[in-house]
């Protein structure tokens, strides 16, 4: 079980660095007007025990490589995973053919110059630790989250299984300006997913995890397998509801989707287009007093860190939204010229395509109440511990989604309920958010505490 | 269903390579090399062994503000080794073909057994050729100008179709997927797959109200298709039209009531509703709420369901799946019983039952496990306005955004994109905005009529499993659900209280 290191000493060390930049040159050489290229590689370990047996075992690496090129105002991009000359060359080739028939857009382009750049110093990103645990350990972090699971309780009864994975990732990416750069992240994960059955024999599963960027921030073990069991537990014997308006409580896993909406209506590509609920209303109240959101891609060992954007432009800390007012979109560098801003260095992308937008550290400030202080002021309603299907309307604002979680009488989580729906329109939905709890973790790059909205429609029977 | 044959022209096509024999061909492979390397996954003492080849071609376009604004090609290839001893499975994969880096994951992959050497059967066969998706000419092979005016063409069709049609989206996506698995019981199948592709995404505005429609179809054919009845037009009035419907919808009811589900897309329900808990694999691990009911009633008298991958040209067919098996039409639930479960290789030895050709995977840096292929109900006997006509009040739903599933409890929830109410058996107003949530195991239990108008959908749907994607088909025909709860925002005037 020591093959992960084997894996590495055999890969063949080119620097994928002077690969980048050459590929750039020669889409210069071939005639491009501008050029990015990008190469990602990663190694990956992932582990299932369950019911005490290892189930599953999975140690990989790969890379590839992708190049966008210009043709004065049109744009083309191709991948490969294969590095030979003849990979590369063939690569290069069809973009610079497929350049000349695409559309020429005036708002196409790479950053200027002055725009590029990348955070200095260490970010803490990268911790070859994830890697460092034996086989046979890495087998049993995964065995003892589950174990920790099914001794929690006698109704814990079957398992999906513990986990345990482990990954690194490296980017480089150059473009035809003669910016070059690099990172390196690396992330490891322990997970626990029990299956709790009561006496009627229905089943219920739930979650929980632990991830960091190096092994001495995870959780233990134990204490993922515990978590998880109770998450579980709480929802056996759970009931419907009769349809109601109730104050509505998320849990900070699911207050997560409340942010990720407005992500995609804050997207500068739905602003430009019109596609967005939020879209012209910059400067405008669009979310309670309670709410500010903010973005920011420097903050050192976060998961949605790194030293430069897709497009290589530095990264930054942007407020999204102050106090209930939008006072940034986010965006890269096609849709600012769009909207006629400046990018907020948010452009993600793949080997392929055009830029997308993509968060940093992206989050809702914590407040100052406990959750249990929030579910203590409400004498009816839901508390939402999972969303199920994707009811949400974008351009309408429209809102209807499956859920379930636990009812709240008398300030007091009471009992389980579930095939219910949470319905209302988005416009109203930020309006409504009353409170915002104190418990704000990082488990992702997009992370919310525990929020109260009111005027939500609650669909049952 | 259509049966396109390929007559476009072989342009500038860069990456044309012959089907068959694709990899002993292009990566020099030979019987031996193939030997050797389950020999080395099977180093260690595992069962069984299997090495999946994939080689993967793909074009994608995208239009927005009337202009080709991205063109992108690309290649995927790699080899992913499995080992299986007992329930165990080890993994690995090579996104590098040489004899070095495949015998370097397949001695990785050997690890998850501990015991004596096995050696493989020696010798491979061939499986008898199928071919349900006979093209000529792959569509990634194809002028790309073509694919090009697809999108212009989608384009303009929609603006025309209402000035209230503001934005427009069109995308083409095509790959092609080469295949060759082996495996140590002698399993030797290759396969070149198409896949194709055309979305239109459109949005209308008024002075107070947006909304947006999509539409979109394909499937395993060449590019032609496109140039058939299923034209970038087609597609493009069809999003026009949804999108002009939903500026005047009115809110959905909430609360439990008579659900229709129309014919076609609709069928997302058995899908999500039964589909995934008849998956083999938590069935074996108990883990399904439909765990243990073989031969039970899981549904009305009038309800068949069935898993066919041997479709022509559909887009959740496939010749072979990922492990070499040929796929089959398989009965899921017959006259309202359970028939069986969708099975893998893994799942039908550990559970003892016939392996019925679903094991799949997103690629090669993927292990399998088992998928649905096409998911449909059959046709019934009631005429689909009878249906209508029957409902006092209710919803009849024509077409859905998506949907999920818990397996464990049975909890299904999908999002209606175009529904309308129904007031004594009439449809009346559109409405917007509506969430069907049930009960996977109950669900179908309450279907009292069934329509003579089966349809399938147009050839867009991806299904998502432990982070796996692969592509699907799903159609149902006109049904009636005597109950069903709908999430919408507005209030059923009825015992609900306030606070």
């Amino acid at each position: 079980m020591t093959t992960q290191v084997e894996t590495r000493n055999l890969r063949i060390e080119t620097d994928l660095k002077d690969v980048a930049q050459d590929i750039v040159r020669r889409a210069m050489e071939g005639g491009a007007t501008a050029a990015e290229c990008v190469i990602r590689e990663g190694d990956e370990f992932s582990t299932v025990v369950r019911l005490g047996q290892v189930e599953t075992l999975k140690e990989s690496g790969s890379k590839a490589i992708g190049v966008r090129v210009f043709n004065g105002k049109r744009a083309a991009s191709t991948y490969s995973s294969d590095f030979s000359r003849s990979g590369l060359d063939r690569m290069l080739k069809s973009a610079l053919e497929l350049s000349r028939i695409t559309s020429e857009d005036p708002f196409s382009g790479i950053p200027e110059p002055s725009q590029l750049g990348q955070l200095s110093g260490d970010l803490d990103l990268f911790s070859s630790d994830v890697y460092s645990l034996p086989g046979e350990e890495r087998i049993s972090y995964a065995r003892r989250a589950e174990k920790a699971a099914l001794d929690t309780d006698p109704r814990i009864k079957n398992s999906e299984g513990g986990s345990f994975d482990a990954a690194t990732g490296h980017k480089i990416f150059a473009n035809s300006h003669g910016f070059l750069g690099e990172y390196r992240r690396s992330y490891c994960s322990v997970a626990a997913v029990p299956i709790a059955q009561d006496e009627q024999g229905n089943m219920q599963r739930d979650y929980w995890f632990s991830v960091a960027r190096n092994l001495g921030r995870l959780e233990s073990p134990e204490s993922v397998g515990q978590t998880a069991a109770q998450r579980t537990l709480r929802r056996l014997g759970a009931r419907k509801v009769k349809t109601a308006r109730v104050p509505v409580v998320f849990d900070p896993m699911v207050a997560n989707s409340i942010l990720d909406h407005i992500f995609e209506g804050v997207n500068g590509d739905s602003v430009y287009r019109g596609a967005s609920f939020l879209a012209g209303k910059l400067g405008q109240k669009i979310a309670s007093d309670a709410v500010t959101i903010v973005d920011d891609g420097t903050i050192p060992g976060g998961f949605g860190t790194s030293p430069f954007d897709g497009e290589g432009v530095p990264t930054r800390r942007t407020i999204v939204v102050e106090n209930g007012v939008l006072k940034s979109y986010l965006l890269n560098t096609y849709t600012a010229k769009k909207l006629n801003l400046q990018t907020t260095a948010n452009a993600s992308r793949g080997l392929a395509g055009t830029p997308g937008i993509g968060p940093g550290n992206y989050f809702l400030q914590a407040g100052t109440k406990s959750p249990q202080e929030i579910i203590a002021g409400i004498p009816e309603g839901l508390y939402v511990t999972e969303f199920l299907g994707h009811g949400v309307n974008l351009v309408t604002g429209d809102y209807s989604r499956g859920a379930s979680g636990l009812w709240i009488s008398g300030g007091e989580l009471a009992y389980p309920v579930e095939e219910i729906t949470v319905a209302g329109n988005l416009k109203d939905v930020f309006m409504n958010i009353s409170e915002i709890g104190n418990d704000l973790v990082f488990r992702g790059a997009v992370a919310a505490p525990t929020i109260r909205i009111d005027g939500l429609m609650v669909g049952g029977e | 269903m259509r049966f396109p044959r390929s007559h476009s022209q072989p342009g500038d096509h860069l990456y044309n390579v012959e089907k068959k024999r694709f990899f002993f061909e292009h990566y020099g492979l030979t019987e031996r090399d193939l030997e050797r390397y389950l020999a080395a996954a099977l180093s260690a003492g595992g069962e069984y062994a299997d090495l999946y080849f994939e080689y993967l071609s793909s074009t994608a376009l995208s239009l927005d503000e009337s202009m080709v604004k991205s063109a992108s090609q690309g290649i995927s290839a790699g080899c992913g080794v499995r080992v299986v001893s007992g329930e165990r499975t080890g993994y690995a994969y090579t996104d590098d073909l040489s004899p070095e880096r495949i015998l370097h994951a397949a001695r990785t992959a050997a690890l998850i057994a501990s015991g004596p050497a096995k050696t493989p059967t020696v010798g491979f066969q061939d499986k008898p050729g199928r071919s349900l998706y006979p093209v000529t000419l792959p569509s990634v092979d194809a002028e790309i100008r073509s694919k090009v005016e697809l999108v212009m063409r989608a384009d303009q069709a929609a603006r025309e179709y209402d000035p209230r049609i503001k934005e427009v989206r069109a995308s083409y996506a095509d790959e092609l997927r080469n295949i060759l698995v082996i495996g140590s019981d002698g399993t030797f199948a290759e396969d070149s797959q198409p896949l194709a592709r055309l979305n239109v995404s459109c949005i209308a505005k008024t002075e107070k109200v947006s909304a947006r429609g999509t539409a979109g179809g394909g499937g395993r054919v060449a590019l032609d298709f496109f140039f058939g009845d299923k034209t970038p037009e087609y597609f493009a009035k069809e999003a026009s039209r949804q999108a002009l419907l939903q500026l005047d919808a009115r809110e959905a009811p909430a609360g439990e009531m008579e659900v229709v589900l129309g014919p076609g897309w609709p069928g997302v329900l058995l899908h999500e509703a039964v589909g995934h808990g008849l998956e083999a694999d938590f069935n074996r691990k108990q883990t399904s709420a439909f765990a243990g009911l073989v031969g039970h009633r899981v549904a009305s008298e009038k309800c068949t369901v069935v898993d066919n991958g041997t479709m022509p040209w559909r887009r959740g067919s496939l010749n072979v799946d990922d492990e070499g098996n040929s796929t089959q039409n398989t009965v899921l639930i017959e006259n309202g019983i359970l028939k069986g479960y969708l099975s893998d290789k893994l799942s039908a030895k550990l559970m003892g039952v016939a392996n019925t050709g679903n094991g799949r995977r997103e690629s090669y840096e993927h292990i399998p496990m088992p998928r649905m292929t096409n998911t449909y109900m059959l046709p019934g006997e009631d005429d689909p306005q009878d249906i209508i006509h029957s409902v006092k009040h209710g919803i009849y739903a024509v077409n859905f955004g998506g949907g999920q599933v818990d397996i464990t409890n049975g909890k299904f929830v999908f999002s209606a994109s175009e529904a309308y109410l129904i007031e004594d058996g009439q449809i009346t107003a559109p409405i917007k905005g509506a969430t069907l949530i049930g009960n996977g195991p109950d669900v179908l239990t309450r279907v009292s009529m069934v329509g003579s108008d089966l349809k399938l959908d147009e050839g867009v749907g991806t299904c998502g499993k432990d982070g796996q994607s692969v592509p699907v088909g799903v159609g149902i025909p006109t049904i009636k659900i005597d109950r069903l709860t709908v999430g919408g925002t507005a209030k059923k005037d009825v015992g609900s209280f306030m606070q």
